[in-house]
Order: structure tokens, then C-alpha cells, then sequence
């Protein structure tokens, strides 16, 4: 069977693509080096439409109308500017209600496409390009350590990272806030209260790892101006040991959050990664698993924290849960060294 | 000559659902079709596999391995036709109600009817509507085509103009949704569904056949000011869901090749099903509760009702659930003493992992609490939706007789008791009903196959595909708690016959089990309604065994449950005790 994977890896090559929302301007070139921070591409978004009846306005039938337009598709326009006039000798005019540029004309109107803003697409991770895709966004290949998470608020930072976590189940509260921490990027563990976020954001911190918040503080999470990544989900959960370890162990290094939101149909994922020097590029991690003896596998309860184990044995047909319900499963062995009965459904690997 | 004679093939169907993918193997035995056995696999429509196919071809490959016969070639390519041999398939159908609810903008001119048929439409499928534009829209033509270009939707539904009416209102819009598309890039370009007044139909075409992906005239869903119309316009609907979907799933094409071009979305060949088995003159109801959505059919002599509710399913959809409910709603379904809290984590942890099953006793109880409180919210609105005529004053549904009832979350509880609470607790059917489980979710394929294969659906049906899960007495009654309100006599085949009086409040169960066969004389008290009338009784009314037998819920309708949690917890457990467990 298929088995869901999460990334977490001491040392992985990463290829990521960094779309733009929507068709745009790429800067970056092949083989470029690109910090987090560096601006791969561009567009303009948000824009807005104004339909001007200039047949109306030239007091015309809409066939007569089309003579006397002054502008052209794809034309730019100024605010004011004549776009219409007839030649008699009182004529009459009709002016751009706004700065412009002319998409459609047509039946006696014309569309300007006014406003917008422009949005600029980071490289998000730390790498080299090793693609464009014209138009609309880049490839980029780097190496390092990598850990997904579950939740992100769809921000990217880049920063060092700071541990507040001493203990997987540690939770993270307003009193280990202080200025102290201004820039850094967090790992910490659970958040109950709302108000951690706000004072987050009032240092302001660059980013934060948790292990898991309350669903109370999520609408606080997505208004957060920093990226907030979270490792295991919803509910007072410990992070898990992998995960743990492996942040715990690359502390004060430059960590690239990019807390985007997981898609499940695209596969992007809110992660972290950790730039690694290496001589030669490692492997990069593998797409589709499927379940086997030996696997690393989180179990993902619903209402209890999550564990980390070793698949034992995959059984046979279907088992009968201690609830009842009957299901594919797997034997897995704990770190304590104990083995539960787990359906498949509720397995991760992680590697 | 007998029917299977002329149609004898064999017939794979392949259903992909938001989880799961399904193959099952229909073949002929003993001159009629059988469902013969089905194999499964993970849906591989999303990342990392992103390959719809896939998780089809796996799950083909696992039916074929239960099967014991070949069904797929060397180079992994279906054997079609089946060959002398016995390898290989005649014929394939294929459903699906995979993929995130379609975004769609409804359209119309008055807000009480061509928009409120189209807008019912829609709720046909996997929409969900984002946006909605009439005559009374106060915004500007320009905000307009600005809320279309930002929503950038990938199904736009027009209605408007009775057959023979004027058509200048509907031409204005229609050129807001030119303009729109026009705008829209080329890969985000939306199909168009036409279904208003015929005289626009070339027009439309001719106006947006080179901007929108792809245009689909349609029969008027309100020909006339009286008369709505919506069941010709939902087949052509449910080819344009399968339009948007082979756009997010690319492989769906190579299904739709070999499946001959029947492809059709679950919730409308499920309907399909329901239409024919009411056919015959019953009032049948089915429900769906899928990971994606919760979809409910209700048909009444072949009047096909059809709703689908993304907002409810059972999986990713939570996250969004308390826009439409509170904790303490779906928390009063739980019998086990659990913090409100570890509920509302549930419903977040569950979106993050949809396909994860509750592995615990308490995470049991949760699941099934919102599943209840889920199938509640759309049997409610499903109510409401009904032509006046069908309506009840009390928000319940009207009578159905049977209720099919399909989805993982409901045939696989651990217990047919639990199965029936829930069906009961969330539907609150009321009067006299069969309860039956599609356990295998056949009923969508054969609804499907029926496009090829006419006469398979109804052997399969009639070989026992579904199971009887209870034949169940819901009587209506205003006495109080503790009166008598029904005496019931169930005289078996064979044994001696039972004798019980059910009281107000009460869940009674008379066993008879499948295979064994009764008659039932039902006499109402105080002018209770079993469903034949208030006060009415009738005798020797044939029954059939089932897992559960019959049951007598007068627990009331509509359901109230106890304020105190205590009483109320208390409750639930000895309803689910009365049941079996």
C-alpha cells in the first residue's frame, strides 16, 4: 500500500519550484545562486477592470463609435486622457476615468485594466536555479537538512534559529518571550494562548517552529506577519523525536521557514531547511513509499500525540482495532520498545 | 430468450473517491449478473503521485489477485474485451468524487427563481458557489467582471429568461461573463453551463465558444414561471464536473477512453441508481458520507431530488465545519464524558489527515458524533430543498421507504448498532423503513454500468448486493415520555411470536434475523402515526430479516436530547446498549 510521506532528512538534495499567482516577469536566470531573500520573479496582481461606454459617451451607434476611438488594444492611457472624440465642430470626447492600459474593446466599450500591485517571488530556500518556467516561476536545487510540517501560515523567512524547546512536550508561553529573541526564527513547542503570537509579533520574532497550537490560536496564526510552521498539528502534541533531533542539533545555523500552505493535491508543504555544505550532492529524498518492515513511521492519532516507531510486520487482511473497526495494519515497535497495532491509515513514514 | 443472453459481458467499474479508489468485477453466474468481488487502493489524485490513473490501476491489480484472474496485461494495459480464455473485461464504467469542490459563479436574473433553480442545480455536485449574479446585484457591470476575474471560477452556471420571454437582461450579463473570461488567462478560462431561456442558446455559443474552456447548452432549468426543470440540465452538469476534473487530473482522459466516455461524477450516477429503484413507486432515499462531501438522494416515484454538501464531508472539509455548527451540537452526540476541546482538535487533526480512522474508543465516539451531527445538517437542508409539496412543517424528511446508506464512516462502524444510531440520530427518518447498507458502494457504479448495461443493475441489486441493516418503526407521537404508544407482534416464520408495548422515549429491538421472514401487526396508542396514518394499525405486514431486525424507535421526532450531560451521556448508552452495542 501507498504510504504517506514526510520529509524529515539529516541530508537531502531539495528541488523545489517557486511559482508566481499568475503569468509574470522571470529575473533569475539557469545556475544562478539565489539567497531566500532574492527576488526570482514578478507580477502585477490585484488588478482592476473599468468598463467605459464611449459609445454612450460620443452619443453614437456602435457601429459609428469604433471610428473615433483613439487608443488601441494594449495601449497605455493616462487618467484624463482624450480616448474618444468625433470630428464635428463641437465635438465630443470621452476621457480615461483613470491611469490604464486598454484590454478589450468592443459592442461600444472599452476595458482598461487599472491598479494592482506588484508582487515579487522570493527564491524561498537558499540553492541554484536549475530551471525557469517561463512565465511563471523557477527551479531551484539546493542541499541541506529538511523537516515538513502539517500547518504553515503561507509566509517565508529566513533567520537563525533559536531554541526555546528543552523537551519535545515543552509549551511555549508569553513569559519565554523577550527582546532578546527580535530577529530570530523560534523552535518551540505547543501554543495554547493567542496572546504568544501577538507578542511574537510585537518583538518582532522572523519565524516560528511549534510543535503543535490550539486551534484557538490559529486565526491569531494566520494573521501573524512571520511564518509560523507547525510539526505535528492541533491539540497539545509533543514533536515528534525526528524532528526534534534533528532541529535540536542544527541550532544557531541559518534556517529557511517557508511556512507555505499545504496543498494536498499540489504536495507543497510548509518546511523547514537548513543549508548544508557538501562536496557532492546526497540523494534527493524519495516521492512515494510504500509500507514495508523497518520503515521509520509517525502514528497520526486524531485525538492523542503522535509517536514514532518502527513498522514490524505488516499483517495480513484485516485486523480488529480495540475500538472495533476493522482495518489494514501494521505491528510497530515504539522507541520504549513496546509494539501496538496500527492501522495503515494512521502511518507516516518519515524519511 | 433470457435477457442475460443478450447482454452477457463482463463489467469492471472503478470508483475514485477522495480516500479511496474501488474496482469491482460484475460477471454473469448462472444466467445472471453477480457483483462478483471488489479491490481497493489509495486515490493517487493528489501529490506526490498526482496520477488519478494509478491509484486505479492498483486497485484493479488487488481485484484481480482476490479475483484469481487476469485482468490487466503484461505491459499493465487493460484486457479488453475479455478474451476466450477468461482474462480480461468487456467493459468498463468509471465514477468519481475525488477533487476539491469546483468554484462556481451562478447566474440568473431574479433571485426567487432562475437563480434559485440554478443555484439548486449547482448544489447537484461538488460545487461550491462563490459567487452569485442577478438582476438585483448592486454592484457595478466593472465589479462584476472584477469579482469574476478574482474568483476566477471554474464553472460558471447560467439561467435566466422563461422559454419565449425577453432576453435583454440575460444578454447583459452575458456580456459581463465574456468580458470576464476574455480577461482570465488562458489556463484559467471557465466551462459554461447554459440552461436559461433556448432563444439565447446561439447567442451564447457565439459569445463565449472562443473564451470560456468549454460552452454546454442546455435544456431551460425554468421554462416557465411555475415549472422547474432541473433534470436534463444535470446530465449535461455532470459532464462538465468531469470536464473541470480532467483538468486537475490530466490521466482521468486515458479512464474516460477506457471507459468508452462513461465517466460520470458518484453523487449523479448514484442518483442515477436511486431514480431507477424508485421507479416502481417508492419514495427512496439514499445517503453518501464520503471524505469529500455528503450526498443525499431522495426520489419519489422517479422524481430524483439529488444534493450534494462538500461542506460536510468527512474529511478535509472539517477544518471548516463550525461555520455551520457549534462543538456543543456535535458533542451532544458523544456518550463517553470528553472535553469539548479534544472535539474541536479532532475536527482540525482529521482535516490534516483525512484518510487517518479513529483508533480508540474515544476517537470512535467523536467521529461518530460528527457524523451524526453532519448527516443532521444535510438531511435538514435536504428537507428544506424539496419541492413544497414534499416538505414537512417539522424540518424533518418526509417518508422514505428504504433508506440506502453508503460510505466508509457509516458501513464500517464497528457495530450494526452503531451503524443504525447513526443513521437514525442524523437522519430522524419517521413512519415505516428498511434500512440497507451499501457496503461496497456499488450503488454509484451501477449506476454508471446502467448506461451500458441496463438489465445489470437490477440483478445485482436483486442478488442481495446491499444488506439490511433494520427495518425500523419511527412513530410520531405527542404523548409524554413513559406512555405507551405502541403494541407490536412479531410472529416468525418459525418460533413463537413476540409481543412488546414500546413507550414514549423508548428504542425496542425485535430480532429476526437475515434469512428468517415475519408478519408484524403494529396497533398505535394515543393516536401515535407508525407511518400509516395517525392512529392507524395494521396486521400481518411481512417483514424480513435483517442484522438487526426490527426496531421501534419512539425516541420522538424530532430527537431531543437531555440538557444535563450527565442524563444525556446516560442515554446515548442505553440506546446503543438496546441496539446491540
Amino acid at each position: 500500500m501507498i504510504a504517506p510521506l514526510t520529509h524529515i532528512l539529516a541530508l537531502t538534495t531539495l528541488v523545489r519550484k517557486r511559482m508566481l499567482p499568475v503569468n509574470g516577469r522571470i529575473i533569475a536566470r539557469v545556475g544562478q545562486k539565489v539567497t531566500p531573500t532574492d527576488v526570482v520573479g514578478d507580477a502585477v496582481i490585484g488588478r482592476k477592470y473599468v468598463i467605459v461606454d464611449f459609445a454612450q459617451g460620443l452619443h453614437l451607434p456602435l457601429k459609428k463609435a469604433a471610428a473615433f476611438l483613439k487608443v488601441k488594444k494594449g495601449q497605455k492611457v493616462a487618467r484624463k486622457e482624450v480616448i474618444a472624440e468625433t470630428t464635428s465642430i463641437f465635438p465630443r470626447t470621452v476621457q480615461s476615468p483613470a491611469d490604464g492600459r486598454v484590454v478589450a474593446i468592443g459592442g461600444g466599450k472599452l476595458v482598461l485594466e487599472t491598479g494592482g500591485s506588484m508582487f515579487e517571488l522570493t527564491a524561498g530556500i537558499p540553492g541554484v536555479v536549475s530551471e525557469i518556467i517561463a512565465d511563471r516561476g523557477v527551479v531551484i536545487r539546493a542541499t541541506g537538512a529538511i523537516v515538513q510540517g502539517v500547518y504553515g501560515n503561507g509566509r517565508v523567512e529566513t533567520g537563525v534559529m533559536v531554541s526555546m524547546i528543552e523537551k519535545p512536550d515543552d509549551i511555549f508561553s508569553n513569559t519565554n518571550l523577550d527582546v532578546s529573541l527580535r530577529g530570530s526564527i523560534i523552535l518551540a513547542g505547543h501554543v495554547n494562548n493567542p496572546a504568544v503570537i501577538k507578542g511574537a509579533a510585537e518583538l518582532p520574532l522572523r519565524g516560528l517552529i511549534l510543535s503543535s497550537i490550539s486551534p484557538s490560536v490559529l486565526s491569531a496564526v494566520a494573521q501573524a506577519p512571520f511564518p509560523i510552521l507547525v510539526t505535528e498539528g492541533f491539540g497539545q502534541r509533543p514533536m515528534n523525536l525526528s524532528a526534534f533531533k534533528l532541529l535540536t542539533t542544527n541550532i544557531k545555523r541559518d534556517v529557511t521557514l517557508n511556512a507555505e500552505f499545504y496543498d494536498r493535491q499540489q504536495g507543497a508543504r510548509p518546511e523547514i531547511f537548513i543549508q548544508l555544505p557538501v562536496t557532492q550532492d546526497p540523494p534527493e529524498p524519495r516521492d512515494v513509499e510504500t509500507f514495508a518492515p523497518g520503515q521509520i513511521v509517525r502514528i497520526c492519532y486524531l485525538s492523542r500525540p503522535s509517536m514514532v516507531g518502527t513498522v514490524v510486520q505488516l499483517r495480513p487482511g484485516l485486523s480488529t482495532l480495540s475500538n472495533g473497526l476493522n482495518a489494514l495494519t501494521a505491528e510497530v515497535r515504539l522507541e520504549s520498545g513496546e509494539q501496538m497495532l496500527v492501522p495503515l491509515t494512521n502511518l507516516e513514514v518519515l524519511g | 430468450m433470457p435477457t442475460s443472453l443478450i447482454e452477457g459481458n463482463s463489467l469492471l467499474a472503478i470508483d475514485i473517491g477522495a480516500v479511496t479508489t474501488r474496482a469491482a468485477y460484475f460477471d454473469v453466474v448462472e444466467g445472471r449478473y453477480r457483483f462478483i468481488s471488489m479491490g481497493q487502493s489509495p486515490t493517487t489524485a493528489s501529490a506526490p503521485l498526482k496520477n488519478v490513473a494509478l491509484g486505479a490501476q492498483m486497485a484493479i491489480e488487488n481485484l484481480q489477485s482476490l479475483l484469481g484472474k487476469q485482468l490487466i496485461d503484461g505491459d499493465g494495459r487493460l484486457t479488453m474485451p475479455s478474451q476466450p480464455d477468461g482474462v480480461g473485461v468487456d467493459c468498463v464504467v468509471t465514477t468519481i468524487s475525488a477533487g476539491p469542490a469546483i468554484k462556481t459563479i451562478v447566474v440568473g436574473l431574479l433571485a426567487d427563481i432562475s437563480l434559485k433553480s440554478i443555484e439548486s442545480l449547482a448544489q447537484t455536485t461538488y460545487t461550491q458557489i462563490v459567487d452569485s449574479i442577478g438582476l438585483n446585484d448592486q454592484r457595478r457591470s466593472d465589479e462584476q467582471v472584477d469579482a469574476i476575474v478574482r474568483t476566477s471560477p471554474e464553472l460558471i452556471m447560467m439561467a435566466g429568461g422563461m422559454d419565449g420571454g425577453a432576453t435583454s437582461s440575460i444578454q447583459k450579463i452575458l456580456e459581463i461573463i465574456g468580458l470576464a473570461a476574455y480577461l482570465l488567462p488562458d489556463n484559467k478560462r471557465p466551462v459554461v453551463l447554459y440552461a436559461g431561456n433556448k432563444a439565447l442558446a446561439h447567442e451564447v455559443t457565439e459569445t463565449l465558444k472562443d473564451i470560456a474552456s468549454f460552452v454546454q447548452i442546455s435544456s431551460n432549468v425554468r421554462p416557465s414561471l411555475q415549472v422547474e426543470d432541473l433534470a436534463p440540465a444535470q446530465r449535461d452538469l455532470a459532464g462538465l464536473v468531469i470536464k473541470v476534473r480532467e483538468q486537475q487530473m490530466p490521466q482521468l482522459a486515458e479512464l474516460r477512453e477506457l471507459s468508452g466516455g462513461i465517466i460520470l461524477p458518484s453523487a449523479y450516477a448514484q442518483g442515477r441508481m436511486i431514480r431507477f429503484l424508485s421507479s416502481s413507486g417508492k419514495d427512496v432515499l439514499s445517503v453518501d458520507a464520503g471524505a469529500s462531501a455528503i450526498s443525499i438522494g431522495a426520489s419519489f416515484d422517479g422524481d430524483l431530488h439529488l444534493n450534494v454538501f462538500p461542506q460536510f464531508g468527512l474529511g478535509e472539509p472539517l477544518a471548516g465545519l463550525l461555520r455551520h455548527t457549534t462543538l456543543a451540537e456535535i458533542a451532544r452526540w458523544i456518550p463517553l464524558d470528553i472535553p469539548m476541546e479534544m472535539v474541536r482538535e479532532y475536527l482540525y487533526q482529521k482535516s490534516l489527515y483525512p484518510a487517518a480512522i479513529p483508533a480508540t474508543l474515544e476517537e470512535l465516539a467523536i467521529e461518530q458524533a460528527i457524523l451524526r451531527q453532519n448527516l443532521l445538517l444535510s438531511a435538514r437542508l435536504m428537507g428544506n430543498r424539496l419541492p413544497p409539496m414534499r416538505r414537512r412543517r417539522d424540518g424533518l424528511l418526509p417518508p422514505f421507504e428504504p433508506i440506502l446508506a453508503s460510505g466508509a464512516a457509516i458501513t464500517g462502524a464497528a457495530t450494526p448498532g452503531q451503524t443504525l444510531l447513526m443513521l437514525l440520530d442524523g437522519l430522524q427518518p419517521t413512519g415505516f423503513v428498511n434500512l440497507a447498507l451499501d457496503q461496497n458502494n456499488l450503488l454509484a457504479m451501477l449506476g454508471a454500468a446502467s448506461e451500458v448495461n441496463s438489465i445489470l443493475p437490477i440483478h445485482v441489486i436483486d442478488s442481495g448486493a446491499l444488506s439490511e441493516l433494520a427495518t425500523v418503526i419511527a412513530p410520531i407521537s405527542k404523548a409524554s415520555f413513559g406512555t405507551p404508544i405502541v403494541q407490536a407482534k412479531l410472529t416468525r416464520s418459525y418460533g413463537n411470536p413476540v409481543t412488546v408495548e414500546v413507550q414514549m422515549g423508548d428504542l425496542q429491538v425485535l430480532p429476526l434475523e437475515n434469512g428468517e421472514t415475519g408478519t408484524l401487526d403494529l396497533r398505535p396508542l394515543r393516536r401515535a402515526d407508525l407511518g400509516f396514518g395517525p392512529g392507524k394499525s395494521i396486521e400481518g405486514l411481512e417483514v424480513y430479516g435483517s442484522s438487526l431486525g426490527i426496531v421501534i424507535d419512539a425516541r420522538g421526532r424530532p430527537l431531543i436530547l437531555p440538557d444535563d450531560a450527565g442524563q444525556r451521556r446516560a442515554l446515548l448508552k442505553k440506546w446503543q446498549a438496546a441496539v446491540g452495542g
